[in-house]
């Protein structure tokens, strides 16, 4: 993709197995030296030059943008390592387990200097199987930990049934059904399925379609997702209730929930957009909306642009470049995708519809 | 005296190149010993022909760096502060606890030594007593006033103004917003700081009146003051940024000169001692040597754009003879200019 450093920022919930994680990264035999930037040095038993202990400064930029909050530590310490290019492969983030992970993710769009040397590459969010439910009824950041994840460690799931496994995973995806979800024990996962990932896991954003497949662990389960043509009411307590929809996959019973405010939409264009149009709109879109927006992606075929233009967005932040040709054969199309609060969805699918050319 | 900029002579003749193989976070000069204080913590002293390295943050960065004219002073992210000699002495200043990155370093008066970690700033006087402050958050710039014992501390919202020496509340100047480096004008009437968003920020000292140094194209990382204290010169464009503080009201209302403009952005500023001669430093490795006393700006090359990637350290010596530069990949030279 480029020879910018790739970052992991690392999320979850207190307790949940972010720290077994940075362990096994910092401990494991797989050729990468990662510079790992922790909030406890405590917590991490290693003692590595390249672990750096951050003291979270969060602060606002005066740039008329309300939302606009930036780690000023993170801008510190990656200005410091890139002193160091060439030590190290990738950087990892850990974020505590009651972040906002939004200030953490709008560093990598918001500061030149940063921006020229590293790039956003996944967020990680590392979920107990036993106690995620709960902490989605009473800590909103574990929320948005989930609703900001490009892959979700769906950890401990040794301590939970297998019902209580495929329902805890049901309302991760109420919440947020683009996130790669991996079940673990102990944390332990490839270490390649969560680090470094290049564009991988944002081209979930094509491959979702309404009713996508998904790999269980031991057996083969439909999963149904909410995408364009949704049409469920979004009720304002969970609900368990079986889809029956004519695309001919056979649903195994898996319960869908939907979050009160926090929810996804997509919508698809099956072919070009204008970039005339396009830019212009996603730019008052981040003034207007963007303070409800925690994630948006997309990937978009413009008009005479043999080039997939892929972007996304934090909040009002916005970040998008052209990356690789679209393949012979594959179909150019133009996908959006929206995870927030209190989500328009009429009014985004007109001014997105607005823009194809 | 000869100065730059009034020879046609190539320069690049006149560069002796020094393989620093690593970031040069800064160049400085102790006496005429030019230093280099590197990414893989060392230290690269070249004494005409004769270079030595000296390992002074082992397996570690240095960060951040201050010279006094004697004594290099380094910050690195082993948590040490280091002093330099000449001829390659170390003194450990101190080990800060945890490992904390050292932010910023600056020289003093008498030997001071300042320098700042984990939201305190420390300042060693010329006797070594150590006093430190609180400062609620990262204080990323430190600045020594030109007279009295007093430091300027750039940190979030604001500067303080800190006289290790006496009790009682600092003074601070405010402006909402991470303050990332200051400094001070020679007469000490006005302060100035660079900041997160693409903008300095000026204050005059006397009633507190706010300058707003905006119009950047990029962060400001680098100011000089000409020798006479009546310009400041600036990086963070496509040419340096020179503010006029000749008057009392300082740059307030008056636009900037643009110097040296170039298709690449400028990284470094360094006026020369004794003459209206500003060293610019560009992003693709260029340096120009920029006279302003003229109506028409005179320009020399003092190093082509090439290898090596963006300039982050430019120095002159004392006498204005010699300029030390670095790249932050590891390019690094002294050029001896020519007597005319």
């Amino acid at each position: 993709m480029s020879d910018k450093i790739p970052v992991t920022v690392l999320t979850g919930y207190l307790g949940a197995g972010k720290t077994t994680l940075l362990n096994r990264i910092l401990s494991e035999e797989h050729g990468k030296r990662y510079a790992v930037i922790v909030n406890e040095f405590g917590e991490i038993g290693i003692d590595n030059e390249l672990v750096v202990g951050a003291d979270e400064e969060v602060f606002e930029m005066n740039n008329g943008c309300i939302c606009c909050t930036v780690r000023g530590d993170l801008i510190r310490i990656i200005e410091g390592l890139m002193k160091r290019k060439g030590k190290f492969d990738a950087i990892i983030v850990e974020t505590t387990g009651l972040a906002d992970p939004a200030p953490v993710a709008q560093t990598f769009f918001v500061d030149e200097a940063v921006q020229d040397n590293a790039r956003l590459d996944a967020v990680v969010t590392v979920a107990d199987a036993k106690w995620l439910k709960d902490r989605l009824k009473d800590a909103p950041e574990a929320k948005n930990q989930i609703a900001f994840a490009d892959v979700i460690l769906l950890n401990k799931t040794d301590l939970v049934s297998k019902e209580e496994v495929e329902d805890v995973e049901a309302r991760i995806r109420g919440i947020n059904p683009y996130a790669r979800v991996i079940r673990t024990v102990k944390s332990q996962v490839p270490l390649s399925e969560v680090l470094d990932r290049g564009a991988f896991d944002l081209d979930r954003v094509l491959e979702i379609e309404p009713a996508f497949l998904e790999a269980g662990n031991d057996h083969h389960h439909h999963d149904h997702e909410c995408g364009p043509g949704c049409t469920h009411d979004h009720h304002d307590h969970d609900h368990g209730h079986d889809h029956h929809h004519d695309h001919g996959h056979s649903h195994d019973g898996l319960k869908h929930y939907h979050d009160e405010h926090m929810k996804s939409v997509a919508f698809n264009i099956p072919g070009d957009v204008d970039p005339e149009k396009f830019i212009p709109w996603v730019q008052d879109l981040a003034q207007s909306d963007g303070q409800n927006f925690l994630r948006w992606k997309g990937i978009l075929a413009f008009k005479g642009e043999p080039r997939r233009y892929v972007f996304q967005g934090v909040h009002m932040i916005l970040d998008g470049d052209l990356q690789r040709e679209w393949k012979p054969g594959e179909k150019r199309e133009s996908r959006l995708v929206f995870i927030g609060r209190d989500l328009d969805e009429a009014k985004l699918r007109a001014g997105f519809e607005a823009t194809a050319a | 005296m000869s100065s730059p900029g009034l020879t046609d002579t190539s320069l690049a003749d006149h560069i002796r190149p020094v393989a620093a193989d690593s970031h040069v976070s800064a160049s400085v000069f102790l006496g005429d010993v030019a230093a280099f204080a590197l990414g893989d913590g060392t230290v690269i002293l070249a004494n005409g022909a004769t270079t030595s390295r000296v390992n002074v943050h082992p397996d570690s960065a240095i960060l951040v760096a201050a010279a006094d004219g004697t004594h290099l002073v380094t910050g690195g992210d082993d948590g040490r502060v280091v002093r330099t000699s000449a001829t390659g002495e170390t003194e450990e200043i101190v080990r800060v606890a945890n490992g904390a990155w050292i932010d910023a370093v600056a020289t003093g008066p008498d030997g001071a030594v300042a320098w700042s970690a984990a939201k305190q700033a420390h300042v060693r006087d010329g006797k070594g007593n150590v006093f430190t402050l609180d400062i609620g958050s990262s204080g990323r710039g430190l600045a020594f006033a030109p007279k009295g014992f007093q430091l300027y501390i750039a940190r979030y919202n604001g500067v303080t103004q800190w006289f290790p020496r006496t009790q009682g509340k600092p003074k601070e100047v405010t402006w909402k917003g991470s303050h990332i480096d200051v400094t001070a004008s020679a007469d000490g009437r006005f302060v100035v700081s660079t900041m997160q968003e693409n903008e300095m920020h000026g204050w005059r000292l006397a009633d507190g009146a706010n300058m707003r140094m905006s119009g950047y194209p990029s962060k400001v990382r680098s100011m000089s003051w000409s020798f006479d204290g009546k310009w400041l010169a600036s990086s963070g464009a496509d040419a340096a940024i020179v503010w006029p503080f000749m008057t009392k009201d300082g740059p307030m209302g008056k636009p900037p000169l643009e110097l040296g403009i170039r298709p690449s952005r400028v990284e470094r500023v360094a006026f020369h001692p004794k003459a209206p001669v500003l060293a610019v430093g560009y992003k693709d490795g260029c340096v120009l040597f920029v006279r302003m006393d003229s109506d028409d700006e005179q320009i020399l090359q003092a190093r082509a754009a090439g290898d090596g990637g963006a300039v982050s350290a430019l120095a002159w010596n004392a006498d204005g003879m010699m300029l030390a530069f670095g790249t932050d990949e590891g390019a690094a030279g002294v050029l001896t200019l020519p007597k005319v």
